[in-house]
């Protein structure tokens, strides 16, 4: 079954419209890229790097549509110059949802700077980041992180805390046996 | 390798007798200068920042406006930061978008340093291999001309190097003001009660 917050997410996206998700994948978005996926209405866009949805989703709204962008925590960090100089000085609506890593519980110590450093960044930005651990909250967050962005041309980021989404483990996601050496 | 000779104005001019009614943006950089010399109009975005940006902008663009072409007008050093954008537009296939890099070989706008074309880097190769179907490069008249006329019929995605010459633009510079420039655009292709009424 899929992630309640998932399915929330995307029955808001077309609540409010969203035409395009852009994405890089993360292993706590895949039940809302699968659902945008298999919608008609919406058009995923798999891109090869985060910084692509911020000129996605600028592009969408000059053409006169609303998109989303998703990824994970990590690949904030390659959208920084894109907002501050696209989103920012424009105005344009923003609106991302972030997958987190590095927080509770994780087991890569290399996913815990960037993860650490995403909400701050962000704010430094002037993106309005909520940052979320219930289903409950995930979902208010979204559906007002939509209205904020799309009708006060707000640049807003829903980060999704491992509390929610739980942390990676290596053994069961990725691997049939795992050795060190 | 031969010193790339086509005048970008000239290249532009010509191209611009293809437009219709195209909606564009202009990469940082001088294809900024190069499109507001040629044909300012509102339905042209102005890219200040962002560099890497254009193909991806573009992309959403045309997803958004499937009945108008859109063109992203940019230059070596700014697609190549955003290389990785062409295997995105590949995977789409949008059939009213249509990337022109004007090559000049150099990052113009902070000393002429070389970029990696001037060591043979083929963008449009890049392009290609991303999976775009429709891909050229373009030296001398002929070829523009023969650009000219895929921009008007297609078939498109379509992403065309013009190997130009690394000498100054015409320095005619567009409004700066980010939110001017977006605003005109949507106003132009929206409608004016739609530009402002779209959440």
């Amino acid at each position: 079954m899929a992630d309640a917050w998932t399915v929330e997410a995307h029955r808001l996206f077309k609540k409010h419209g969203i035409k395009t998700v852009g994405y890089v994948p993360d292993a706590g978005l895949t039940d809302l890229i699968n659902a945008c996926d298999a919608d008609n209405d919406i058009k995923a866009v798999v891109m090869t790097t985060e910084e692509e949805g911020i000129g996605l989703s600028s592009g969408a709204w000059l053409g006169g549509e609303k998109a989303a962008v998703l990824m994970q925590s990590s690949g904030v960090g390659n959208t920084i110059n894109a907002i501050a100089s696209i989103v920012t000085s424009c105005q344009f609506p923003l609106f991302m949802i972030v997958t987190m890593r590095g927080q509770y519980g994780e087991s890569n110590p290399w996913q815990i700077p960037m993860g650490q450093a995403t909400a701050p960044v962000l704010r430094s930005l002037g993106v309005r980041v909520y940052e979320v651990e219930t289903v409950e909250d995930a979902v208010g967050a979204i559906e007002n992180g939509l209205k904020m962005a799309f009708v006060s041309n707000a640049a807003v980021a829903v980060l999704i805390g491992q509390k929610l989404i739980g942390a990676k483990s290596f053994i069961a996601d990725v691997a049939e046996e795992v050795s060190h050496v | 390798m031969s010193e790339p000779q086509l005048n970008r104005a000239d290249v532009m001019r010509k191209l611009m007798t293809a437009r219709g009614d195209a909606l564009i943006i202009a990469g940082l950089g001088s294809p900024v200068w190069d499109i507001a010399s040629s044909d300012h109009k509102p339905e042209n975005f102005y890219l200040w920042g962002g560099m890497g940006c254009a193909v991806s902008m573009g992309l959403g663009c045309a997803m958004a406006q499937r009945g108008r072409n859109v063109w992203v007008v940019t230059g070596d050093g700014e697609a190549l930061m955003g290389v990785g954008s062409f295997a995105t537009v590949a995977a789409q296939r949008p059939s009213n978008l249509a990337v022109i890099v004007l090559d000049n070989e150099h990052y113009g706008e902070t000393g002429m340093q070389l970029t990696a074309t001037s060591h043979g880097t083929d963008i449009a190769g890049m392009a290609k291999s991303a999976g775009i179907p429709n891909t050229m490069v373009t030296t001398d008249d002929a070829g523009v001309d023969k650009l000219a006329a895929a921009l008007r019929s297609g078939p498109l995605p379509l992403v065309a190097v013009v190997k130009v010459a690394a000498t100054k633009p015409n320095l005619v510079l567009p409004p700066r003001d980010g939110v001017y420039l977006k605003n005109r655009f949507r106003q132009a292709v929206l409608g004016a009660t739609d530009a402002m009424h779209t959440g």
